[in-house]
């Protein structure tokens, strides 16, 4: 207001001013107040245009906000879905790799364990001298058979452990993927509540300017099935879920 | 031969390490990042290097970098073992000065292959 008043002030003398001149016929004088009065003018444009400019700039930095949001949408959404299922794809591959290395190594040990227990029992007859030489004869082979089939099944087992260390890997790949997704869900999370706070602010002066124009008057309970009902909601829950959308 | 094994995930330390004890290299150390595994190479005694692209502090890459500028750790030959496939990635670790590049998921053959591969052309270059 008191703006107003100085601007009005300024105007006022100015004029007193050029009436003045024009009287005592003063030409330069007369020309150099014109052109004051102008200035006045000018000043006040550009305030407006800067105010307009401001809006123009908030306005495109909300936009900028919703085409996030809708490149998350059409986009990061569809990719983390494609993401995660191949981590279940990934995770699924490792645990049958790592069961089958398991189902092929365990005969092994099961065989491994029942050869050498027959031939300990053999063995320490043997060193009892309670074994003819006939039979020693055949101990001996055996004994030589099951050394070659050790060797060989050591480097069988020595590969099953190996396919299951490998497998192992998923857990780092997995994880890479998994961080990414979170990060994308933190974005989301962030543009929703960014989305809210400048809606929210819509719906703010769209409610007040409805409360201007038709107050509101009592209109009794909601009727189920009311066509003129329907805008309302239809319970405790309704009312906490529309709270909750709008970030209470 | 003593080999730094730089990765943030400490599984796929614990399979590098087992596949290159495998290969008969028993001496290795590990680092979870870049920044961690800088100063301990710096510190010298290190002859082989094996890093991740992608981990949170130093990236596998600036490693790379930082240890091709340093004069005392030049030479030394760095394996890059990562899940980054653009191939623009692969050119800027070759510009960079890697010596090799294994893609994860990784067999232990291709690991082996690559290796072999470095000390070949270390050999030749003698």
């Amino acid at each position: 207001m008191s703006e107003l008043n100085n601007h009005m002030e300024e105007c006022l003398s100015i004029v007193r001013a050029l009436s003045e001149s024009i009287e005592e016929g003063n030409e330069d004088e007369v020309d150099r107040l014109l052109d004051e009065i102008t200035k006045l003018r000018e000043s006040s444009l550009f305030q407006e245009v800067g105010k307009l400019t401001r809006q123009l700039h908030e306005t495109l930095n909300s936009f900028q906000v919703d085409s996030r949001i809708l490149s998350l949408a059409e986009s990061d959404i569809p990719d983390a879905k494609e993401r995660l299922n191949y981590v279940i794809t990934m995770t699924e591959q490792s645990a049958n790799i790592t069961l089958n290395a398991v189902e092929k190594a365990l005969p092994i040990s099961e065989q491994l364990k029942e050869q050498s227990s027959s031939l300990e029992k053999k063995w320490d007859r043997f060193r009892q001298r309670q074994m003819p030489v006939n039979e020693f004869r055949e101990l001996s082979g055996e004994i030589g058979e099951f050394m070659v089939w050790t060797a060989r099944n050591a480097e069988h087992l020595h590969e099953h452990l190996s396919d299951v260390m490998m497998a192992q890997d998923f857990q780092d790949l997995t994880g890479q993927i998994i961080r990414r997704v979170i990060n994308m869900v933190q974005e989301v999370e962030s543009g929703l509540v960014e989305l809210i706070r400048i809606s929210g602010q819509r719906m703010i002066t769209v409610e007040k300017s409805g409360a201007n124009k038709n107050s509101i008057e009592g209109d009794g309970p909601r009727i189920p099935g009311c066509e003129s009902h329907k805008d309302r909601v239809s319970g405790q829950d309704d009312v906490d879920d529309l709270l909750s959308s709008l970030g209470f | 031969m003593k080999i730094l094994i730089v990765d943030d995930f400490s599984t796929m330390r614990r399979i590098i390490k087992n596949l290159m004890r495998d290969l008969g290299f028993n001496n290795t150390s590990e680092a979870d990042d870049g920044k961690t595994a800088l100063p301990m190479l710096q510190a010298g005694g290190f002859d082989f290097l094996i890093t991740d692209w992608n981990m949170p502090g130093m990236q596998g890459i600036d490693l790379l970098k930082a240890v091709r500028a340093d004069p005392k750790l030049a030479t030394l030959p760095v394996l890059m073992v990562t899940a980054e496939a653009k191939r623009e990635q692969i050119v800027e670790a070759a510009q960079a000065g890697v010596n090799g590049y294994v893609v994860k998921p990784f067999t232990a053959a291709t690991l082996k292959e690559k290796i072999d591969k470095i000390f070949e052309r270390i050999e030749s270059a003698k």
